[in-house]
């Protein structure tokens, strides 16, 4: 049996429509009065980029990124934006005073990574590198957990210890009295 | 011009993940809001994201389907993302209850 690597279909009209949908929902997100409103622009970036990853043969990072960016930790932002109140900061200046001097430094920010892409385009030479699809679940979980050919082993237990340090640190900044 | 448009390369990601990059470091640098500020911030991970992401589909083009990497390490970056969402979130309630405040620039009980 001999595997072929498929060309995918319609390649250009996803990628343009998902990234178009990305851009415009991180304009959405940084213009948006209402913290409510943000949020929701930036679940639907989200899963643009999750269609992007399938795009990229990644299908166990997209399910990642629904399941635990759109699902976990946008309900956290959900949540804590009705803890505060809004409607307070809604009726204020959205913008502080050092906008212009940080739009000036985002644009320099742009001119280089313009610059840097155009004469790094021949680093990338091609968009046709196909290759026979494999497991990438399993090959994903074979670096990070085979004991003897996973490489990230030690950083995925490191990785746990940043969480247990994340939850306590959560409680003990948001409870009242401990 | 359908050949010009149907070759999406390495490239075309890079320039995605680049202007999400940028509206997340605009997003930093000018809103008051701290929640939204925190939304950037979450903007400019997932933008690197997509970059490694993108350079982990060149990898494999070039070593072989087994060559993982950079999806490894955007499944750390997520955790990480995770990680600070909850810290800047618990540290936000916990200055709102002090301050009834969530603008950035009335942060500045550590300023002499």
């Amino acid at each position: 049996m001999n595997p072929v690597a498929n060309p995918p279909v319609a390649t250009p009209f996803f990628f343009y429509g998902l990234a178009a949908i990305m851009i415009i929902g991180g304009v959405l997100v940084i213009t948006r009065k209402n913290a409510v409103h943000s949020a929701l622009a930036l679940i639907s970036t989200l899963l643009a980029q999750a269609g992007l990853y399938l795009m990229l043969y990644a299908p166990f990072v997209a399910g990642v990124q629904i399941i635990l960016y759109a699902g976990g930790i946008m309900v956290l932002f959900l949540f804590v934006i009705m803890l505060i109140n809004i409607d307070r900061s809604m009726k204020e200046r959205q913008f502080n005073k050092q906008w212009l001097i940080g739009i000036v430094a985002a644009a320099m920010l742009g001119g280089l990574f313009i610059s840097v892409y155009t004469k790094g385009k021949s680093l990338f030479p091609d968009g046709r590198l196909t290759f026979v699809e494999s497991g990438n679940t399993q090959g994903i979980a074979g670096l990070l957990y085979d004991p003897h050919t996973g490489m990230y082993m030690f950083a995925f237990e490191i990785a746990s210890l940043l969480l247990l340090v994340a939850i306590i640190g959560a409680v003990v900044m948001a409870k009242k009295r401990i | 011009m359908m050949d010009a448009l149907a070759n999406i390369s390495t490239l075309h990601y890079l320039v995605v993940g680049a202007a999400l990059f940028l509206l997340g470091v605009i997003g930093v640098l000018t809103r008051r809001n701290v929640v939204i500020v925190l939304m950037s911030i979450e903007l400019i991970l997932n933008a690197v994201n997509l970059n490694l992401v993108a350079f982990s589909r060149y990898w494999q083009g070039l070593h072989g389907a087994s060559a993982l990497h950079g999806q490894v390490f955007a499944i750390f970056v997520i955790t990480d993302a995770a990680a600070e969402a909850a810290v800047g979130l618990g540290i936000l309630i916990a200055f709102f209850r002090n301050k009834e405040t969530v603008n950035v620039d009335e942060v500045n009980l550590l300023k002499w």
